[in-house]
């Protein structure tokens, strides 16, 4: 059995990337996940890491590029506003098939918003924030023992693709202190980095990393390629929690920490003797479609819990493919959803 | 037969993209006879910009990583603190560096991380058809300062040099020229100390490059070496701003 201790969920994911085998982190602060960065600033010298404060969020996803080019496990961390100045280096880090780490600990928006929780940066992480055919694995843990094994199985996913992964939470699992139990060893997938840029040593031909192809047959040839790569990521990544579905009278779906609350309501209607299931997507991308067909024909409805104004309910009703009714409640702007919230939307369906 | 003359091995046998006339070839041979005289092609890593050099990893033969427009050197900061032991270098042009990439370029050198900078200014905008740069000097025409730069207008131009040696982390910052002889002589030796800097692992050293445009300037190449002479030295000068007497 391994150290169990009691931490703040920004700290583990920082420990986690350590475990993890990173040594290099590029950030910039912003509330809520600086304490990833505080983490990392103490924590990399002891391990002989290199932590840089970058002077921008697009400072530090170039500096990512440039890491990953050069062969080493790389994240970088931020919430919703720093998120979206990285998405030039996202975009170009997808078509150059750079693995990476990034963590986005959501606060409410749009702009510069709040700095309450919130899930409502699901469309830019699944969709693609930035220009250009890509996607990148978004893993949506739900409490800090899943961010602690989340982010080190984020670094193996990312090597073994070439791929970014995103490991997306919100401000409540940064910020809440929970127990997490570390392993004693981490399982760490050494994969061939010969593609890297390490100096040619005057021994083989010289790598180039590039997201430009000029010419149109090479750029479509390009995408075919990266397109090859996500359908292999869809049939070996796909991630949900499936709970209490079968016979369900309301299949609730829902990501990350609202997934908990759910949990919750579960037993509630129960003793009402309302039967609720829960799909929890653990990967927002790729999206477990697999899980709704199995129970699309099961409940009377399916209802989309979120922190949002409706996002990953399209996902929902795109699965679903008509067969039910999809139903939505969301929050926004930093307000949670209650169980009690919940409880009355899943009898307003049902009656 | 002997031969006396050859491309150096840095440089790949390619023919080059650039216009008749633009001086990015001889700074990319000079660069690339630096690092042939240094012997460190096979630990050297270059950073291609956005703009008219963007592909220059297809020319170098060390190994090469493309980055976004001004962002280059963020990106070699990641790739030096990788692997400390290579030896990078950026090369970018002015609206790469003095304008969109400002703020790396700043930071880079204030961090006084240890790469090198190569800096062409040609004081216009290339690959996108001449408009105006950071670097454009006054009353001078661009596509998008069509009646010359004016202060008002458009502010005024950006001497990067004298900006970079204000910051302590930058140890070696020299201005050279390409239009002549004895510049290019000139421009070459400090290529290779800053490249010497980085090897004695001083800090960040840079070499802005005074380059030519005759395609967008709307000159002959012979033009375009005077015009560069006559108009951008007197508001560039020349010489060492940093690091003239570090020893390395």
């Amino acid at each position: 059995m391994g150290q169990k201790l009691l931490m703040k969920g920004n700290e583990v994911i920082a420990e986690a990337a350590v475990r993890a085998g990173c040594r290099h982190y590029f950030g910039y602060p912003i509330t809520p996940q600086t304490e990833i960065a505080h983490y990392m600033a103490k924590r990399m010298p002891e391990v002989g890491g290199v932590f840089v404060q970058a002077e921008s969020e697009v400072a530090a996803i170039n500096m990512v590029y440039g890491a990953a080019s050069a062969g080493v496990r790389v994240m970088t961390s931020s919430s919703s506003p720093g998120i979206s100045l990285k998405q030039e280096g996202i975009s170009y880090s997808a078509c150059a098939e750079l693995p990476a780490v990034i963590v986005n600990i959501v606060r409410c928006g749009p702009g510069l918003g709040g700095i309450l929780p919130a899930q409502c940066d699901y469309f830019q992480a699944v969709k693609g924030g930035g220009h250009g055919d890509y996607k990148m694995v978004v893993l949506a843990p739900s409490s800090v023992q899943e961010l602690y094994e989340m982010t080190v199985e984020a670094f193996n996913i990312a090597d073994k693709y070439r791929t970014l992964v995103m490991v997306m939470g919100d401000g409540i699992l940064g910020q809440m202190m929970e127990a997490v139990e570390f392993k004693d060893k981490e399982n760490i997938v050494a994969v061939d980095k010969s593609w890297a840029v390490t100096g040619t040593g005057m021994k083989r031909e010289n790598n180039v990393i590039t997201s430009i192809y000029i010419k149109p047959e090479v750029m479509e040839a390009h995408n075919n390629k990266l397109q090859a790569k996500y359908k292999l990521i869809e049939q070996n990544e796909t991630k949900v929690e499936v709970y209490n579905c079968d016979n369900a009278d309301v299949i609730v779906t829902a990501f990350g920490t609202v997934g908990r609350i759910v949990k919750n309501v579960i037993k509630t209607a129960e003793k009402e003797g309302i039967k609720v299931g829960l799909i929890r997507p653990i990967t927002l991308w790729p999206f477990p479609v697999h899980a709704f067909e199995k129970y699309a024909q099961t409940p009377k409805a399916f209802l989309s819990v979120e922190l949002n104004a409706g996002q990953m309910v399209e996902d929902v009703r795109l699965a679903v493919n008509g067969r039910r009714p999809v139903h939505f409640h969301g929050r926004t702007g930093g307000m949670i959803v209650t169980q009690q919230e919940i409880l009355d939307k899943i009898k307003e369906i049902i009656k | 037969m002997a031969t006396v003359f050859k491309k150096p091995h840095a440089l790949k046998d390619l023919s080059m993209h650039y216009c008749p006339g633009c001086t990015h070839g001889i700074i990319h041979r000079l660069v690339a006879e630096v690092i042939d005289e240094l012997g460190i092609e096979g630990k050297t890593i270059g950073v291609s910009p956005v703009g008219c050099s963007y592909n220059n990893y297809e020319y170098f033969n060390c190994d090469m990583v493309q980055a976004a427009h001004g962002r280059a050197p963020a990106v070699g900061t990641g790739v030096k603190r990788a692997n400390p032991d290579n030896y990078v270098f950026t090369y970018q042009g002015d609206g790469d560096l003095a304008a969109i990439g400002t703020a790396e370029i700043v930071h880079a050198a204030t961090r006084g991380e240890k790469i090198t900078t190569i800096f062409v200014n040609n004081a216009i905008y290339g690959m996108t058809s001449g408009q105006l740069a950071p670097t454009t000097l006054l009353n001078q025409v661009t596509t998008t300062s069509p009646f010359g730069r004016k202060p008002e207008v458009h502010g005024f131009p950006i001497k990067v040099s004298e900006m970079i040696s204000t910051l302590e982390g930058a140890v070696y910052v020299e201005r050279v020229s390409v239009h002549d002889i004895k510049n290019i002589i000139n421009a070459k030796k400090a290529i290779k100390k800053a490249f010497k800097v980085q090897m004695a692992n001083k800090g960040f050293s840079m070499v802005e490059v005074l380059s030519t445009c005759p395609t967008n300037w709307g000159m002959n190449p012979t033009e375009a070496l005077r015009w560069l002479q006559d108009n951008m030295i007197p508001f560039y000068p020349l010489g060492n701003f940093k690091g003239k007497d570090l020893e390395v």
